[in-house]
């Protein structure tokens, strides 16, 4: 392949892309709207709250979504953690034991809380069963607990007065029956079609071309890969997650994954600008998740075709850990794209990702995963950046600042101010303790140096952001990793959930401050820089120092 | 200094606002002149904030307080010449904070100086007993509200007060620095007096209001000294954010040594200080007090006392504007340049009930027609003997007069009643009397008010006929030059205008047009004020408005801002959350524009202060990992010629730039009334974009000095 047809072809590819996305998120994000503001309960859902006994027209303050959005995540990391435990005398086990406490207590918990980081190889550990019914069924619970909180916090600034910001059940049952189950079902039968496996199929072995044996497993995979993507959940049936053949057979099927992970992400400002009365606020918070993403794809692509080093040069690109298959554009636009959307699921080794590459994916991850982010996590969490910006903002116009009509006091900015400090917290504090500590540096690091410490900053910006991508060169699988990722994953996805919900319940309860002239306008290009200035300079701040002394420092060398 | 005057190039010429700065030197010293020699002199002071108790205060400044300590230490221990350069900017960066808020502090001290003087220990005639005069000497703290003492020429007023009795002319120039006397009487608008002024004439009977301590000059002074300064709302939410900023940088300084441990080369503590005060927001940090302080005195030098710093700052987000078209909007000498009868009415009959019924009408639109009416005619009488006279209220908006018919032996005699006034009010008086008011009136009326001029109607009642309109009085308003131009820049901010006036609902839209106010509350009464001013903020809009009647006390309290006027009644002046010692109505839009200025102060030096920490990283970050990772040397994009100094340099910078901005914190930034959009746009730039370029070059100059140094 010659280099202009290849970076022709990249081009092309995210171009298809770009035009795939723009075409669905204007419909995807107006049913969306529909689906939160209907007063209809569709029949099977009335059925699932008579079952749960709850009412579904009884709106929550929000100490009791709070609650609730907790209470059901515990109950899910219980139900997941036994569930892994007894593999071995429920059916469909393939004969694997049950999954050990460690890693079943950390694989529990990475799944309720979106994270799907992997510490264990999927085909030989957990049988089909486990798969589908414990992790695909986190798959969508989770990515639904994630827009109910984001709708709540929407719901903050759509209404005034009130203590309540809906119910949870409603916002959870909905989001999985009318959102991610339809659209799921739709993704699946495209990926059967692309050539994903779907069947009940044990291991079998195979003799390969070269003359041994190979055992490969089969199982319900492209069912579990469409909400792996749709959900930014990114857990794999396989160890080598996209990259095996079975789950992302073509180049076309892994480009539809990047869609699938980018689709809802993306038509989520879109909900938002519906549900707030005015479709620009909408496009400024697109605005600024595309920008963001597109920074960051053209970033990772750049750096993997222009790789550095002798080996780079020679092969046309750093080819070392890609999806060969199918060109390192693809891998970049891919690693680009889970990274930026906590998703964590690859089409490539991140490891062998160049210096450069490398360190993108990882400040992807840092954001604070808004460009655009994980389901409803990433509309949170650009909301509660843009509180930031339009704080200062705010200010510089003369007035008490205020967003969508709502003042930024002293308690709004506590809850931000929380959220901001919540995310560096565990993943500074975290890196600190495994790179400071020898037992612990040599019991999980592959490398040493600059890319080790890059190793180390990536597992916790991984686990404290929800991605679950790690470079791979991390032995995660000790017992002291496993428990202390798990508790970055916990606090990392609901201390930061906890406060959106708060700050949704203290904005509901406001009274609305009339637009005028002399309102800060949040709806225009300037403002939306300013929040993309506002995404970069907190974390790049926060993570600059520890930055340049991994991937910078490997880069610039 | 700069003023933040909203338009600067306005006509509006206000006969009322003197500037004090310059022509009142000997009654209070000038304040708002910013010099160097401000800063030496207020170096002690700065020293004395180095009291920990005193840096807690903010936490921003309390950590570089602990880093500079630390620092010290590790001198101590082990002293080079960097450590101990590195430890004495830190000091001085703490220093240079004390020394902001000091020199803020200090523009207020020499006033409240000068107060304190004018409070100096006045004996009392406490009156015992009003009936008799006995009178008994006490000493002016030991006054309790309620208490009745005598004043005379001469004497100074003892406490805040009431008159209750007499009318005496009063120097008030020791609170408001206007050297004029002013006359304070009892009852009516007019009868506050405040404790600490002079009498001038006659003797007054003052009911004292305030306890000691709480007097007006009391407030004043501790006003001036910033020592009853509390956090403002918005001041709380803005620490908090710094504060928040603060431990983010804190956690990557203590995280990034086990980091650099690990990379081969741990860091100095002082080095790690360094960055940490470096990155930490000290700019903001250290002026934030200093702002807060200033923008009170800004209002103190355009002399408006804000009783709370809440009130400036929710000055800044005022959406409404209650203006009152007299004095404010027109110059309020509305004159009588007509009579118009209405037919079948000789014109002599109304030129003389109108001159009658203004007779005891002591306003200027009073005054006028007795003046139209006599220059009409020779000579001019007094009022007949038993006349009665109506007095205007604002309930009736009526005046008028009752005069006894025929002689006065006369059993049988009847009252001739005259009555002016506004349109609906007469008619309705006409009406209630039994008489019917004639369709040409309305045509009359409408079209006077159309031409933007007040009608006042005439009507009266002789013995016991049905009472009759018998013409209109023709007043006319006007209206203050450049004030449409002022109205279109608040509307441009986002304020709308409500012109609040008694006139007629036609006077006052034809008033209003003239004038370029948004919306009008015509026949206004002090409850429709407060309807209004609770209507707007139901709708969550801030409301500012003006008082001075104990009628408008209920609105002025109901008010976010309400601005109460020095020559009006003590109620008012309690009732609203600052006084404006001018009573200059129209001030109540630069006090908007000072509290905008100061919010924005605020976010533009917050925006700078983090905006700096850019340069800082690029500068301090290769210095300390270049030895482990030679490449790193590359982000040394400064060229700072060595680690030592590029540490060193950003350290100084760091300190420097807050003594470099202390003028712009103490005089606010540059605010013209324009659109949120412009205003950001500007600012962004200015600040956001400048703060990250300024200390690329400013810590590039100070490493070349430094560089000079022998062995950095």
């Amino acid at each position: 392949m010659s280099a202009l047809s290849d970076s022709a072809a990249g081009f092309l590819t995210i171009a298809v892309l770009v035009v795939a996305l723009a075409a669905v998120h204007a419909p995807l994000g107006d049913f969306m709207a529909r689906v939160y503001t209907s007063t209809r309960h569709l029949r099977v859902e009335r059925f699932l709250y008579r079952v749960a006994g709850i009412d579904p027209d009884a709106e929550q303050r929000w100490p009791v979504y709070a609650r609730a959005v907790l209470g059901f995540s515990f109950v899910s990391v219980l139900f997941l953690y036994a569930f892994q435990r007894l593999q071995a005398w429920l059916p469909l086990s393939l004969g694997f034991a049950g999954v050990a406490p460690a890693t079943a207590w950390n694989t529990a918990i990475s799944f309720v809380t979106n994270t799907n980081w992997q510490s264990y190889s999927g085909e030989s550990t957990m049988g089909h069963l486990v798969q589908a019914a414990g992790l695909a069924v986190q798959n969508f619970t989770s990515a639904a607990v994630g827009m109910a909180v984001a709708v709540a916090l929407v719901r903050g600034f759509t209404r005034s007065r009130t203590e309540r910001i809906g119910s949870f059940w409603v916002d959870l049952v909905r989001t999985c029956v009318r959102i991610l189950l339809p659209l799921s079902v739709v993704a699946a039968v495209v990926m059967l079609l692309g050539g994903v496996v779907q069947n009940l199929a044990g291991p079998t072995a195979y003799t390969t071309i070269a003359g041994g044996t190979q055992t490969i497993t089969g199982g319900p995979i492209a069912s579990q890969e469409a909400i792996k993507e749709l959900g930014t959940n990114g857990g794999g049936f396989f160890n080598a997650n996209s990259a095996h053949p079975f789950e992302g057979p073509t180049a076309w099927v892994s480009l539809f994954q990047v869609f699938l992970m980018l689709a809802i992400p993306f038509s989520l400002p879109r909900t938002f600008g519906r549900l707030v009365g005015d479709k620009r606020h909408g496009y400024a918070v697109l605005g600024v998740m595309g920008a963001l993403w597109l920074a960051a794809v053209s970033l990772t692509v750049w750096a993997e075709v222009t790789g550095a080093g002798a080996a780079p040069q020679a092969a046309g690109g750093a080819m070392e850990g890609k999806e060969v298959r199918f060109g390192e554009v693809l891998t970049a636009l891919f690693g680009a794209s889970t990274t930026s959307t906590s998703t964590g699921a690859i089409n490539g080794a991140h490891d062998s990702l160049t210096a450069a590459g490398g360190g993108v994916a990882m400040l992807n991850m840092m954001l604070g995963e808004v460009s655009p982010g994980g389901t409803g996590s990433g509309l949170y969490g650009l909301l509660v950046l843009a509180v930031i910006a339009v704080f200062l903002a705010g200010l510089m116009v003369g007035r008490t600042p205020e967003l969508l009509g709502k003042k930024i006091g002293k308690g709004e900015v506590t809850l931000v101010a929380l959220y901001v400090l919540a995310t560096p917290t565990l993943l500074l504090v975290g890196a600190a303790l495994t790179a400071g500590i020898p037992s612990l540096r040599d019991a999980s690091l592959q490398d040493d140096g600059a890319h080790g410490l890059s190793e180390v900053l990536y597992a916790y910006a991984s686990a404290s952001n929800n991605n679950g991508s790690a470079f791979a060169g991390f032995g995660a699988a000790t017992d002291y990793q496993n428990v202390a990722l798990a508790l970055c994953m916990v606090f990392g996805r609901f201390v930061p959930m906890l406060l959106v919900i708060a700050l949704a319940g203290r904005l509901a309860s406001q009274a609305p401050v009339p637009v005028t002239a002399g309102t800060l306008p949040t709806h225009t290009p300037l403002f939306a820089s300013l929040v993309t200035v506002v995404v970069i300079v907190v974390a790049g701040l926060t993570y600059f120092p520890a930055l340049a002394l991994a991937p910078i420092a490997e880069a610039l060398s | 200094m700069s003023t933040p005057v909203l338009d600067r190039t306005s006509p509006a010429p206000d006969p009322r606002h003197h500037p004090k700065d310059d022509d009142d030197e000997g009654a209070r010293p000038a304040v708002g002149a910013f010099d160097a020699r401000s800063l030496v002199s207020s170096l002690p002071a700065a020293l004395r904030k180095l009291d920990p108790r005193h840096q807690v205060k903010s936490p921003v400044m309390f950590v570089v307080w602990i880093g500079s300590a630390l620092t010290t230490v590790y001198a101590v221990v082990d002293p080079s010449l960097f450590t101990w350069l590195v430890t004495l900017w830190l000091w001085a960066t703490v220093v240079f904070a004390g020394l902001a808020e000091a020199v803020a502090e200090g523009r207020g001290k020499a006033q409240a100086e000068t107060l304190r003087r004018t409070r100096s220990e006045t004996t009392a005639r406490k009156l015992l007993d009003r009936s008799t005069g006995q009178e008994e000497a006490v000493s002016a703290t030991a006054l309790r509200r309620g208490d009745l003492v005598v004043v005379e020429a001469g004497e100074v007023i003892p406490g805040d007060g009431d008159v209750v009795e007499g009318v005496a002319s009063v120097d008030e120039s020791a609170i408001t620095g206007e050297s004029a006397p002013v006359i304070r009487e009892a009852g009516g608008d007019r009868s506050a007096v405040t404790g600490g002024t002079r009498v001038l004439s006659d003797r007054i009977v003052v009911k004292i209001t305030a306890e000691p301590g709480s007097t007006f000059i009391d407030r004043m002074i501790a006003l001036v000294e910033g020592s009853a300064r509390q956090k403002t709302p918005n001041e709380i939410a803005l620490d908090l954010l710094l504060a928040s900023l603060t431990l983010v940088f804190l956690l990557a300084v203590v995280t990034l040594q086990p980091l650099a441990a690990y990379s081969g080369q741990a860091q100095s503590i002082p080095v790690l200080v360094a960055l940490l005060v470096c990155l930490i927001p000290t700019t903001i940090g250290a002026l934030l007090s200093a702002i807060g302080i200033a923008g009170m005195d800004r209002l103190v030098q355009r002399n408006v006392l804000a009783m709370s710093g809440r009130a400036v700052e929710a000055a800044g987000d005022v959406g409404v504007l209650l203006l009152d078209k007299t004095g404010t909007i027109t110059f309020g000498n509305r004159r009588a340049t007509a009579l118009v009868h209405l037919d079948g009415v000789e014109p002599g009959v109304l030129a003389d009930a109108a001159r009658l019924s203004s007779l005891a009408d002591e306003t200027p639109e009073g005054r006028s027609v007795v003046e139209l009416v006599d220059a009409s005619r020779d000579g001019a009488d007094d009022a007949p003997a038993g006349a009665e006279y109506v007095e205007f209220t604002a309930q009736t908006r009526m005046s008028g007069v009752d005069l006894p018919l025929g002689d006065q032996d006369d059993d049988e005699r009847g009252t001739r009643m005259l009555r002016k006034g506004a349109a609906s009010a007469v008619t309705a008086w006409v009406r209630a009397e039994g008489g019917e008011v004639p369709a040409a009136l309305a045509d009359v009326v409408d079209g006077i008010s159309q031409s933007g001029g007040t009608p006042l109607v005439v009507a009266e009642r002789v013995g016991d006929a049905p009472a009759r309109v018998l013409g209109v009085i023709h007043l006319k308003d006007v209206v203050k030059p450049g004030m449409a131009a002022r109205f279109a820049q608040l509307r441009a901010m986002g304020i709308r205008t409500v012109m609040v006036t008694g006139d007629n609902r036609l006077t006052a839209q034809a008033i209003a047009a003239e004038a370029g106010v948004d919306d009008v509350l015509a026949e206004a009464t002090p409850e429709d004020k407060l309807a209004l001013i609770k209507r707007e903020q139901a709708g969550g809009r801030l409301v500012a408005m003006t008082g001075d009647g104990t009628n408008d006390a209920p609105a002025l309290a109901q008010a976010d801002v309400g601005v109460a006027m020095n020559s009006g009644t003590s109620a008012a002046k309690e009732a609203g959350n600052m006084v404006d010692l001018d009573s200059d109505p129209t001030k109540l839009i630069e006090v908007v524009a000072i509290g905008k200025q100061l919010l924005i102060t605020r976010g533009a030096l917050t925006t700078f202060s983090i905006a700096n920490d850019v340069a800082k990283y690029f500068a301090i970050i290769p210095a300390m990992f270049a030895g482990i990772y030679p490449a790193l040397d590359r982000l040394n994009i400064m060229g700072l010629s060595s680690p030592q100094s590029a540490i060193l340099s950003a350290v100084i910078f760091n300190a420097l730039v807050i003594v470099a901005l202390i003028p712009l914190a103490l005089r606010g930034v540059r605010y013209r009334p324009s659109s949120a959009s412009a205003l950001l746009r500007r600012n962004v730039l200015v600040y956001g974009l400048g703060g990250v370029v300024v200390p690329f070059i400013g810590i590039k100059a100070i490493d070349l000095l430094v560089s000079l140094i022998p062995g950095f």
